[in-house]
């Protein structure tokens, strides 16, 4: 429990603005991630078959393009940040017992920096046409 | 009427559940998005696995809960829009609430939109032991 001696007495600078740059990202990354997850929901799930559509050969024909690498690279990292930073505010309002507190935020940024590493991986070393025994799973541009 | 304090600072008006819907689909969305992510890195994997994971997003059930994650998205990115307008809009603070209804409308209007096409395509063919 925070008790504050005198409310009214003016703020202080020291590392003031890391609290604003936070909120401020909240505002500038929901507007990038409106344009990023509605063009994902659109081409995944409304164009064409939808998720019937959805496999290996569907992602692969996706990625093959560096457009969709660097959306879908961009859409990860500013969701999870976005993501893991709503949690911390819930966390931080929530949690009543400040070990507990302090344990949660850390496990949301070790999960938030394992996803964005291993994601980041995966979109940016993927092939499209890997050596595999079930190649009736690969995209046509790969026979 | 004027009714007693009831010991709590919740108001109970569009501006509280506006709020309290923000949060619960914030979360939800979260964890969403944690499971999609390793799902998705499948691919780098196996793609036969990866066909195989996918595979359960197309049945009834989880077709269906994929309506309720698209709606939860919708309140949450259109709401956040209403929020950031609250911050940065003059009278944002005073538009709030017809903010908040405008916010529903528009997400009934495009979840009306993308529902009966998304449960045409999860239940129009339904795998027959292929």
């Amino acid at each position: 429990m925070v008790t504050i001696e005198t409310p009214r007495s003016p703020r202080t600078r020291k590392s003031a603005n890391r609290e604003k740059w936070a909120w401020l990202f909240m505002r500038a990354s929901g507007v990038v991630l409106i344009v990023l997850i509605f063009g994902h929901l659109f081409v995944n799930l409304f164009l064409g078959e939808g998720i019937k559509a959805i496999d290996f050969a569907f992602v692969a024909g996706k990625w093959a393009n560096p457009f969709w690498q660097v959306w879908d690279t961009l859409m990860l990292w500013l969701a999870l940040i976005h993501g893991t930073n709503g949690m911390r505010t819930l966390v931080n309002d929530y949690s009543e017992r400040e070990g507990i507190r302090k344990f949660l935020n850390a496990s949301l940024w070790t999960v938030c920096i394992l996803l964005i590493v291993l994601g980041t991986l995966v979109t940016t070393t993927f092939d499209p046409c890997p050596d595999t025994s079930v190649v009736d799973a690969l995209p046509q541009f790969c026979k | 009427m004027p009714t007693k304090p009831t010991g709590t600072l919740y108001r109970g008006k569009t501006g509280m559940w506006s709020w309290v819907l923000h949060r619960i689909t914030g979360v939800a969305i979260f964890f969403f998005l944690l499971v999609h992510t390793l799902d998705t890195a499948l691919v780098r994997l196996d793609p036969a696995a990866y066909n195989e994971v996918i595979a359960t997003y197309k049945t009834p059930i989880i077709g269906l809960a994929e309506l309720g994650l698209v709606a939860a998205i919708l309140f949450h990115a259109l709401n956040g829009v209403r929020i950031i307008l609250i911050d940065f809009w003059r009278k944002g603070t005073k538009y709030q609430n017809l903010m908040f209804w405008i916010v529903i409308g528009l997400a009934i209007l495009i979840f009306a939109g993308f529902a009966p096409r998304h449960l045409a395509n999860v239940f129009s063919h339904l795998p027959v032991g292929k």
